[in-house]
């Protein structure tokens, strides 16, 4: 992306644009907020755990959403919880981003049908911007998806939020 | 330690007619049917009769029977009319290690229990619960509000079987 490649020979020196600059920063320090859900939030929390460490990505837990750049909906999402999403997320300060994780909260997943108490995917009320496949995701695809967002906001603007 | 057909002699010589049938023949457990309106007097005499000793609810749970007439309304949605609602009672006596169940069935039209919940506080939370699902109002019950559903949920009670998802719920849509 053009950030260590046109170092200088001298080493406090270093070329680039603001926007790469403030996406670098934005995406490597991608605060989460401390939310889960369901079943997908032990797969979330094994994910934030020593084994696969999340931190190694600039991933920290934080207690309040007016900390936290990024929210992971790990679980089903119900009718109850859905007002307290999208409170939650209007509460968060921009920019923010939005991981779905696992199917209940891709589409309803097994409550799909008869599930009269879920919502039917959390982009219903909240916009998405990576959604991770899985009943529940391995930790693996939930950093993949952590990748692809990073990705994403990699090649965002100052002009316009993409991701 | 007593049997079924025990406790429910027992029951038909304190309370009469309050005390409908034994179902032994299922292969279920079997189970004694009383008058929904009385089943708190039962349930008080089950807990504090010495030799009887049920001091614990197991569980509490509503069932709907579906025995009523199935007819279609105006939008062709199959509808159930008439027939009964019922709840089971699974009682267990820790000390003299027997347990019972007891059932009582209800109006579906205009389902009502008398609440035990004066006699287990257990039966708080499992009352409500079966309220939430299926309607049933447990009279002189402290707190009949729904629990796991949203308090302001307008769209009917979920487990009944002629039950159908509203639209919307606050503006999001509840089909998938």
């Amino acid at each position: 992306m053009g950030l260590l490649d046109k170092q200088f020979t001298d080493d406090n020196i270093i070329i680039t644009k603001v926007e790469d600059l403030l996406n670098w920063a934005r995406l490597s320090s991608l605060w989460q907020m401390g939310f889960g859900l369901a079943c997908c939030a032990i797969e979330m929390m094994a994910t934030s755990a020593s084994h696969y460490d999340f931190d190694r990505f600039g991933v920290i837990p934080r207690p309040s959403p007016r900390q936290s750049d990024v929210i992971i909906i790990s679980g089903t999402v119900t009718f109850k919880m859905a007002i307290r999403i999208k409170r939650l997320y209007e509460q968060m300060p921009d920019h923010k981003y939005v991981i779905s994780m696992g199917s209940c909260s891709n589409c309803g997943g097994p409550y799909w049908e008869h599930g009269y108490h879920v919502l039917k995917g959390v982009d219903r009320v909240i916009p998405v911007d990576v959604y991770v496949p899985g009943c529940p995701p391995r930790p693996e695809a939930l950093l993949e998806g952590l990748l692809k967002l990073q990705e994403k906001i990699r090649n965002e603007t100052l002009v316009s939020k993409t991701a | 330690m007593k049997n079924p057909e025990e406790i429910f002699e027992i029951l038909k010589d304190k309370f009469g007619e309050v005390i409908i049938e034994l179902f032994s023949d299922k292969p279920t457990e079997s189970f004694i049917s009383v008058a929904p309106l009385e089943i708190d007097k039962v349930c008080l005499y089950l807990r504090d009769k010495e030799g009887l000793n049920f001091k614990s609810l197991m569980n509490l749970s509503g069932i709907d029977d579906a025995n009523g007439e199935k007819i279609k309304d105006e939008n062709d949605n199959e509808i159930i009319q008439g027939g009964t609602l019922s709840v089971f009672y699974h009682l267990e006596s820790i000390d003299l290690k027997h347990k019972v169940t007891l059932k009582v069935s209800t109006d579906r039209e205009n389902p009502e229990v008398a609440s035990v919940e004066e006699i287990w506080r257990a039966a708080d939370w499992h009352e409500r619960e079966a309220y939430d699902m299926f309607g049933i109002k447990f009279l002189n019950h402290h707190n009949l509000i729904r629990i796991l559903m949203p308090y302001d949920w307008e769209g009917g009670y979920p487990l009944r079987k002629d039950y159908q998802n509203p639209e919307f719920y606050k503006g999001m849509k509840v089909p998938y």
